[in-house]
């Protein structure tokens, strides 16, 4: 344990100290090798503009040298991956693409894929909008949306291990830990593995990364609520609009961005999910996603890293549109006006 | 018809009252200005009778009906606001047409209404646009149109010019000037701290203080007749000279001995038992000129000069402590810093109030003399 914090403390001064050392001694270095001061005139100026054009590459270089390497390489290297056999040697065109069209498990990770699309960036964004404008009206507001808000500090894996138990199964006739079919027998049902329900597990699942965003929605609409200016409001109601109209003609049209931009990175985050299918049941019982199955090619059963880049690369091609969309919208919302 | 009566009106948050009791009676197409200093609960006054705020008692009737339960939409009134509160998401044209939107009228009824407020304002150009590709002149018009497009029978304005720039704010004051004469039948009521903006819009004015109506009268009314200290000071710029005096003589013209023990004439009554009491007594800057004769009211040193051009504003230490009396004299006048000034005024342009800031001139104030 003490080793651990010492080892990182020591790792965190030097590569503080290596930043600053860096930074420091590259400006340095650039002014003894184009010194613009002890020159005169003509060639101060050319000093100084040779400064000018080298200084940004210098402070930028490294970012992106490190960019180059941990972001682009690996999107070429899967790309050539993907037409690439079992052991990453032998060049096999399109047949890992053909095999994923018609692999049962990769189209069942497809259709999950899509109904966790469907469900919780909706599910995340219609709670997040509502909770924040309930607790907008009332005094313990502040509380409830620091309890809604408390999930999202909780690692996917942590909050997988507290749904796990609360979908944890007994036999029946037992004592039941979990809460569900704990309440489920009380009512004189009988308990269920809920995790092993094929489909409706799907859903189960999903609930816990709506339990977990949901908060994240909830805080950024808030804020964009408050933006929302009191007189626009007033002024719906001297024209007549009723609290529903005023909610959705005027509030609504207002915030639209925002909840775009809430909608697409949610989006974004479901298309990766994985965390909370590897924890629960592991793709088991039809409840596979994309990234789930792409773990399991590339570093399970022996590792095809061509199948596994295949499907990576297919979560990237469903991604890649979104966070453009994404990321023009938040710099619309920030930048506009 | 659309008279507007308040009985009794007043408006409290917990155990802070804003208004405490406002009695006003409102005719039928009058352009009636709020005036007072910020804080004094003439947005409030305003907003109760938009229906944005609740009346904590008393009575507001709009046209003879109790509306203290009426929902704002259905009151007959159009509200102009301080910050425009133009719908950012909605183009002018639909900005001015929700309010019939929502009311389910016939689209072509819509139409016809919309496109006459817009060349009333002169922005059928810009229907298309939305709020932000405007500038705040024409913002502020789009919300007077949304205004008119409800055909209210009482228009409310809530500091309309207070974002405006200063020549915009003069362009737009005529605007909003002749667009009530065009709507004789109109009721308006127009809020503003800008005393300006009251004296050259208002039928009459009503001005408040600490949620009280101090005074309630024609603009000339109140500059003349100011029925006591605070509306006297508060009309008029440069604010009304008051020094302390007490009445020597009282009856159908009251002497008054004032600064310096001069003794003054004002040709307004006081009643026997005033005699002897402390009153004050005040003239306008503007209505004392250097007197020529034996007699004068005012002498003192010039303490420090304003040239504004054609006039000039001249403030003389009477020895009123650290409070120099303020004098407006012609631009081309020469006063000199240092030089000792002797001031004088019409006797119908001074003023006299009570122990308690009350006017003698108007009735009232009689009764409260110590």
């Amino acid at each position: 344990m003490a080793a651990q914090i010492f080892s990182a403390i020591f790792v965190i001064l030097v590569g503080v100290g290596g930043c600053v050392a860096y930074f420091w001694g590259a400006n340095k270095l650039l002014d003894i090798v184009f010194p613009s001061r002890g020159v005169t005139g003509a060639a101060a100026v050319d000093n100084l503009r040779r400064q000018g054009f080298i200084r940004p590459w210098l402070f930028v270089g490294p970012a992106l040298l490190i960019l180059t390497v941990y972001l682009i390489y690996p999107v070429v290297e899967t790309l050539r991956l993907s037409f690439m056999d079992r052991g990453g040697t032998g060049f096999v065109g399109f047949a890992n693409y053909e095999w994923a069209l018609g692999d049962r498990e990769f189209r069942n990770s497809i259709l999950n894929n899509v109904l966790w699309l469907a469900v919780v960036p909706a599910a995340c964004t219609f709670l997040g909008l509502v909770i924040a404008v309930l607790t907008d009206r009332i005094w313990w507001g502040t509380i409830a949306k620091s309890l809604i808000f408390l999930p999202l500090a909780i690692s996917f894996v942590g909050a997988s291990v507290i749904w796990k138990f609360i979908y944890e199964y007994r036999g029946d006739g037992q004592v039941q830990i979990g809460i569900l079919n704990a309440i489920v027998q009380f009512f004189g049902g009988a308990p269920q593995v809920w995790i092993s329900i094929p489909f409706w597990n799907n859903f189960f699942l999903m609930i816990i990364l709506i339990w977990i965003q949901t908060g994240f929605a909830m805080v950024i609409l808030s804020s964009a609520l408050r933006g929302i200016p009191e007189e626009t409001l007033e002024a719906a109601v001297i024209d007549g609009a009723n609290p529903f109209q005023i909610f959705w003609k005027i509030m609504i049209p207002q915030i639209w961005g925002t909840i775009a931009v809430v909608w697409t990175t949610i989006t974004i985050l479901v298309l990766k999910v994985f965390d909370i299918v590897l924890t629960m049941t592991n793709g088991q019982w039809n409840s596979q996603v994309l990234a789930n199955l792409m773990f399991d090619w590339m570093f399970r059963g022996g590792g095809d890293f061509g199948r596994g880049a295949t499907i990576a690369i297919v979560i990237m091609i469903a991604v890649v549109p979104i966070m453009i969309w994404n990321i023009r919208q938040a710099n619309r919302e920030t930048g506009g006006h | 018809m659309a008279d507007l009566t308040l009985r009794q009106v007043k408006k409290s948050y917990g155990s802070v009252h804003i208004l405490h009791g406002i009695d006003l009676d409102i005719k039928s197409g009058e352009f009636i200005v709020f005036v007072g200093p910020s804080g004094c609960g003439k947005s409030t006054l305003l907003r109760t009778i938009a229906g944005l705020e609740e009346i904590s008692s008393g009575e507001l009737s709009i046209a003879g009906e109790r509306v203290n339960d009426v929902p704002p939409s259905k009151r007959g009134i159009a509200m102009v606001f301080q910050s425009y509160a133009l719908y950012p998401h909605m183009t002018v044209y639909d900005n001015m047409a929700f309010g019939m939107k929502i009311a389910r009228e016939d689209k072509a009824e819509i139409d016809r209404r919309v496109k006459q407020a817009a060349e009333i304002l002169q922005l059928t150009r810009y229907l298309d646009r939305l709020p932000r590709a405007l500038s705040g002149g024409q913002r502020q018009r789009v919300a007077i149109g949304r205004a008119i497009v409800r055909n209210p029978k009482v228009f409310l304005f809530d500091e309309p010019l207070s974002n405006l720039d200063a020549a915009l704010r003069v362009a737009t004051r005529i605007e909003i000037a002749k667009l009530k004469e065009s709507m004789p039948g109109t009721t308006m009521i127009y809020v503003t701290h800008d005393q300006v903006e009251a004296m050259t819009l208002a039928d009459r004015i009503v001005v408040l203080k600490d949620g009280h109506i101090e005074q309630v009268g024609t603009p000339m009314d109140l500059y003349k007749k100011p029925g006591n200290l605070f509306v006297a000071q508060f009309i008029g710029s440069p604010a009304m000279n008051i020094s302390p005096a007490t009445v020597s003589k009282a009856g159908k013209t009251t002497i008054v001995e004032h600064v310096g023990g001069r003794k003054a004439t004002v040709p307004i009554a006081s009643p026997a038992k005033a005699e002897g009491a402390a009153i004050s007594f005040g003239v306008r800057p503007e209505d004392l000129f250097i007197a020529t004769g034996k007699d004068y009211l005012f002498e003192g040193k010039v303490d420090y000069v304003e040239q504004l051009g054609e006039v000039q504003l001249v403030y003389v230490d009477i020895g009123r402590g650290d409070q120099p009396l303020v004098t407006k004299l012609p631009g081309n006048v020469e006063v000199a810093r240092g030089s000792i000034l002797k001031l004088a005024a019409n006797a119908e342009d001074l003023h006299i109030f009570d122990g308690n800031g009350h006017s003698f001139a108007l009735n009232g104030a009689v009764a409260e003399v110590a």
